[in-house]
């Protein structure tokens, strides 16, 4: 029902109605800013980027062709967008990030505390991951992306996708793994 | 175990992650379970895939929403744009897209109505619900706004699978003495109460544990 609505607000969007980019706008923006700001790591980028994507969207509406879900497509976009803006980021940046990444695995206060809460240390293992695995993650978890849309989005073939699903996995075991916690897999 | 049994085990457990969000084919989730039924190691590590999904949910949903500064700048952008034509119809579902397209402001609106209406009769549907476990009858009460302290208690973040039917649900909250709280969230998400006092967080998962087993569950979590 939510996919053909998204399809009838495209077709009016291709006609120029503003109030049909409005309601898109406010069904999607909010899981397009969270895809987005997994990936770019910075709130001030991911919102300039999201008024991007359905910028992109505006102008691209009569392109549509109901291959995807709308969702999907929008989620194409916003990767293309994000992985854009992280080939532009200086290298420093890109190293800080790498080091914070790094730092995690001391055992401060916090992370002791956090030992105590598999839940914690989980979620915080997802933030570890590769941009490459949070996005695989991301969009098989959260944005609910079948095994061919999440091919047709990162444009990788189906078989790369459940190997990438995999290995992003087994990442996350190791992770936990170094904070003490043995899944017992892989 | 034979190495056609390993491979099977395999391709199977690379199909998990979907199983769990909901999104393999009839054909492939009927597979994924017949292999769950009969492969206890498979079970185990399906409940860790579980884990991921809950955790990788919750974490989305803490990273907040964009501010309205997005919308103003979209906005601001569409309007610097050139003014368009709409596109000539060439196939069949191009002219139905524009059929739909063609529709007024006001059947849009009556479109949106009708949608707010339907979900309006679901949030009664769940009202009822509250209301006949309470038992008071006195008084309007809502699912997400209850006549107790919606901060008291133990509660847990529920998303219902895609395939429950409301009844199913209804029968699911009765049997296990549950009551909306709150939702539902961005993703789906209800804050379901399990009891009306704090629990300590080994009961909590407990019951966790044990609700997450009910086919209408497609996602469980504990919360504050």
């Amino acid at each position: 029902m939510q996919t053909t609505s998204d399809e009838v607000l495209i077709a009016r969007i291709a006609g120029g109605d503003r109030l049909a980019m409005q309601v898109l706008f406010a069904r999607h923006q909010v899981r397009v800013y969270r895809f987005v700001l997994r990936l770019v790591r910075n709130e001030a980028t991911a919102e300039d980027l999201i008024s991007e994507v359905f910028l992109d969207v505006w102008r691209q509406a009569g392109k549509f062709e109901g291959r995807s879900a709308v969702s999907t497509w929008m989620l194409g976009i916003a990767r293309f967008k994000a992985l854009s803006v992280l080939r532009k980021r200086p290298e420093e940046e890109l190293d800080e990030e790498a080091a914070e990444q790094i730092e995690d695995q001391t055992d401060d206060p916090e992370v002791a505390l956090a030992k105590k809460d598999k839940a914690a240390v989980l979620r915080q293992a997802l933030s570890k991951l590769s941009a490459e695995h949070r996005e695989i993650v991301d969009l098989v978890y959260y944005h609910e992306k079948s095994v061919e849309e999440v091919a047709g989005i990162v444009g990788i073939p189906e078989a790369t996708v459940k190997t990438r699903m995999f290995y992003a996995r087994k990442k996350l075991s190791e992770f936990l793994k170094e904070q003490g916690i043995d899944r017992g897999w892989p | 175990m034979t190495t056609n049994n390993e491979q099977t085990r395999s391709d199977i457990e690379k199909l998990l992650p979907w199983h769990a969000a909901g999104t393999l084919s009839r054909r492939d989730s009927q597979r994924v379970d017949e292999a769950l039924a009969r492969d206890p190691e498979l079970a185990r590590r399906y409940a860790l895939v579980r884990e991921e999904l809950g955790e990788t949910i919750l974490l989305n949903e803490s990273l907040g929403a964009p501010s309205g500064r997005a919308m103003e700048r979209l906005f601001a952008k569409i309007d610097a744009e050139p003014a368009r034509k709409a596109a000539p119809s060439i196939d069949l579902g191009t002219r139905i897209a524009e059929f739909f397209a063609s529709l007024t402001p006001r059947t849009l609106a009556l479109s949106a109505t009708a949608a707010a209406v339907a979900i309006l009769l679901q949030a009664a549907l769940i009202a009822g619900i509250v209301i006949k476990d309470h038992g008071t009858g006195s008084g309007y009460e809502t699912a997400s706004a209850p006549t107790t302290d919606p901060g008291v208690g133990a509660f847990t973040m529920i998303r219902f699978a895609p395939q429950a039917s409301s009844d199913d649900i209804n029968r699911f909250l009765e049997a296990n003495k549950l009551q909306i709280a709150s939702g539902p969230a961005p993703g789906g998400l209800y804050k379901v109460r399990v009891s009306m006092t704090g629990l300590p967080k080994a009961d909590l998962a407990r019951i966790v544990k044990k609700l997450q087993e009910d086919k209408v569950v497609g996602f469980i979590a504990t919360t504050e």
